[in-house]
């Protein structure tokens, strides 16, 4: 089992918390795990990415070309990374920001408005989080059980920040049918 | 009989490499004389620079360490940071604190660094043979000002004491000459208020003493005494700059 | 998210960048002073330090340059307390006069290069470019440093602890050379529990440090010796302990070199998808290994100079992240008495796991 993940979007989104929180949850869970970060010059210009490897086995390199995974939360990150899709790969497309969803053959495309979703359920900031929940339930390879365990620590004594991001978890997994 | 004179005992009984007239040897005895009367040799740490005085630590008797060319405040302020309860001071040339070191002189005294640094102005390298100093006199000669320093090629005479006192985090800036008796005494005082700064966690405070080197101004030792009063110290004026 | 310290009280495995892991491993070992001036890709090494040096009991500075903060080192470990600094490429070309006088007056130090691509301002990728600057010593003199390249943020923070118990054993400046890669990817790290950890007071005190004479006579923390005679004197002595570092400190990994016909060798993060690319390799049947130099200098010689002289015929494919720095080095082990080839990229370029199956395929063919 490998799986090579990138998510993207723009500065604010939550990028970067999102990404380490999977490695983070990878690694309680075992498994090898690497996370990457966009770095430098990278990070200008407003967008931010990361990339992320889970393996059962030792990884050799911690980028890679062809994507597994994409969770793309706006429109120049989804355009920035659709050329490295392949078939077979699935994404995670946040509608609220995304009009048109690229067709790859082979491709699983899930696209939900999960900027809305999570200004429903209170906080905008939230939307990573229901991107998260849409691909623990489609990938099934991180439990929700040991991520709920990571969200006390992550968000220290918060118990309010807790909540909203157990609840936009379960929104996301619902959303997966 | 009462004892009224001994030997400085931070400083050893032997023949410096010094030229006839140099300053060095008589303000290394003047640092070496301020360390015994604050008694403070075995807590003190000497910094010394590239330059003529290179081999102070072989005249001083306590610890020294010895910095890459101008790198002395950087080498000193870890010093006094990792053992603030020692006493620091780094001794410079004017190559090695106002050329190739200005901006370790000028970040550790705008850091406000509690150091003491006693710095020699003799406008000139010897060290390397006489070349221009940035503190050497518009139309001095020297090795590599064959025609005099001229201003508009070289620029001016760098007043980096003056310049020093302009930042926050200095304490105190003094510039004394090694010209006279009276200078002499003037310099070991300027010395000693310096440590005391030190010892009082006051802060950041250079001592400049206007050193003669007659081999390099070519004039025997009478006349660089006066070359120090008449012009030298026209340009860098004595006294208390801040 | 900073929830590292809750975490490693409990001794699990904590999330950590390649940077983060040296400055840790750093804290760890009893390091106690940093100085430092910001360039990317080393920037969370600056900023862990800045965070926590000051809690740890040490000095933390922000000097105004490479030059500043190489020579703060140098005046931090002249007063007997374990040092560090750390840069990237151009600012470890800054760094290496002071070095030369590290090294010239015996002064223990740690020096961490997380490279980025070259020359000039170059860009920010990974890359191997600077072996030779740390392998053959950039600075002016006759002189050596001992040089570890870690290949996880695992080895990072072990080889970070080993580089200071070298740099006191030794009197030696240690470099600990990572790639932008490391630098920046986080992996699951396993600390060192709580008795590991070094406390800076309780390390043994250093005789030869300026700390003020009182009882006893003056220590004097130079690299200059005026008088003809004396440097050569002082020189053979260095020489001596090269030549004891050389036998002592040869350290590598070997992955199935006893029937190899292809020995891929290749260090840091590059070793990774060489190992990558030699278990593809094996799993078609193919006889490759693979040899990982853990220390850069000394070069891991003896590994080679056995393999070399065996007497069935073999090929060592060497892989960088540049155009042949650590090549010069194997053939010199090697010394002709084998076939020694060459993969690289640099400016960025990373050589692929498809290209280096690809060479080892043309080696076994030709």
């Amino acid at each position: 089992m490998i799986e090579r993940i990138i998510i993207a979007g723009f500065g604010g989104q939550g990028i970067m918390f999102l990404g380490k929180f999977i490695a983070w949850a990878a690694m309680r869970e075992n498994k090898f795990v690497s996370f990457m970060p966009a770095y430098g010059a990278e990070v200008r210009g407003g967008t931010s990415h990361c990339a992320i490897v889970i393996s059962d086995k030792e990884i050799a390199s911690v980028a890679f070309d062809a994507i597994d995974t994409l969770i793309a939360m706006n429109s120049p990150s989804l355009a920035k990374f659709v050329h490295r899709l392949r078939s077979g790969c699935e994404l995670f497309i946040n509608g609220s920001m995304i009009d048109n969803a690229p067709k790859i053959r082979g491709a699983k495309v899930h696209t939900f408005k999960f900027t809305e979703i999570a200004s429903e359920l209170g906080n905008a900031r939230t939307a990573n989080m229901v991107a998260l929940g849409a691909y623990l339930a489609s990938k099934n390879l991180l439990s929700l059980k040991n991520i709920l365990k990571l969200l006390p620590e992550a968000f220290k004594n918060n118990k309010k920040l807790q909540a909203l991001n157990e609840q936009a978890i379960k929104a996301g997994m619902n959303l997966i049918k | 009989m009462k004892r009224i004179f001994g030997r400085t005992k931070s400083l050893r009984p032997l023949d410096t490499h010094y030229c006839s007239g140099c300053g060095h040897g008589v303000v290394h005895r003047l640092l070496a004389e301020a360390i015994d009367e604050l008694n403070i040799r075995g807590i003190t740490i000497g910094v010394t620079p590239v330059g003529c005085a290179v081999v102070a630590y072989d005249y001083w008797d306590f610890d020294c360490v010895e910095s890459a060319h101008g790198r002395g405040l950087a080498v000193a302020t870890a010093i006094k940071r990792l053992q603030p309860e020692k006493v620091v001071f780094t001794y410079q040339g004017d190559g090695d604190l106002a050329a190739i070191g200005t901006a370790e002189t000028i970040h550790a005294a705008n850091r406000g660094e509690n150091l003491t640094v006693v710095f020699i102005n003799n406008a000139v390298y010897g060290m390397t043979g006489g070349q221009m100093a940035p503190t050497t006199l518009i139309g001095q000669k020297s090795a590599t000002s064959p025609l005099g320093r001229n201003e508009k090629t070289e620029g001016y005479p760098l007043r980096i004491s003056e310049l020093l006192a302009q930042l926050q985090g200095v304490y105190s800036v003094e510039r004394t000459a090694v010209d006279s008796v009276y200078g002499i005494l003037k310099t070991k005082n300027a010395i000693k208020t310096a440590f005391q700064n030190q010892m009082e966690n006051k802060g950041f405070s250079l001592v400049e003493v206007l050193s003669a080197c007659p081999t390099y101004w070519d004039m025997s030792a009478f006349e660089s005494l006066d070359w120090i009063k008449n012009k030298m110290s026209k340009v860098f004026p004595l006294g208390r700059i801040k | 998210m900073n929830r590292e310290q809750r975490t490693e009280d409990r001794g699990e495995k904590v999330l950590l960048s390649g940077n983060e892991a040296v400055a840790k491993s750093a804290i760890d070992a009893g390091c106690r002073f940093y100085a430092g001036y910001p360039i990317t890709p080393q920037n969370e090494l600056i900023g862990y330090m800045a965070k926590n040096m000051a809690s740890s009991g040490g000095i933390f500075i922000q000097s105004e340059s490479e030059l500043s903060a190489i020579n703060m080192v140098f005046g931090a470990s002249a007063s007997g307390v374990r040092a560090m600094t750390s840069s990237s490429s151009p600012g470890i070309s800054l760094m290496q006069e002071g070095i030369s006088y590290i090294a010239g007056a015996e002064l223990p130090a740690v020096i961490v290069n997380i490279m980025r691509a070259g020359p000039g301002l170059g860009n920010i990728w990974p890359a191997q470019s600077d072996y030779f600057q740390a392998v053959k010593s950039g600075g002016h003199g006759d002189y050596h440093c001992i040089v570890l390249a870690p290949s996880s943020v695992q080895e990072a923070y072990a080889l970070t602890f080993e580089a200071f118990v070298l740099a006191d054993k030794y009197r030696i400046p240690v470099i600990i050379l990572g790639d932008a890669m490391l630098g920046q990817m986080m992996e699951p790290l396993s600390v060192h529990s709580q008795e590991f950890i070094v406390h800076s007071k309780k390390l043994r005190t250093k005789s030869w440090a300026a700390t003020g004479c009182k009882d006893r006579k003056p220590n004097v923390v130079k690299s200059f010796y005026l008088n003809l005679g004396d440097l050569e004197k002082f020189n053979l002595k260095l020489q001596r302990k090269y030549k004891n570092i050389q036998q002592k400190e040869q350290r590598y990994e070997e992955l199935n070199i006893n029937d190899a016909r292809i020995i891929l060798v290749a260090y840091g993060t590059m070793a990774r998808l060489a190992k990558q690319a030699m278990v593809s390799l094996r799993e078609k049947g193919l006889k490759v290994g693979l040899i990982r130099p853990i220390n850069l200098w000394p070069f891991p010689q003896k590994i080679f100079q056995r393999l070399a002289i065996s007497d069935k015929r073999l090929a060592f494919l060497v892989i960088e992240m540049s155009y042949g720095q650590m090549l010069e080095d194997v053939k010199l082990a090697v010394n002709g008495q084998q076939r020694v080839e060459f993969l690289g990229r640099s400016g960025g370029g990373i050589p692929t796991e498809e290209e280096i199956i690809k060479s080892s395929l043309s080696l076994l063919s030709s």
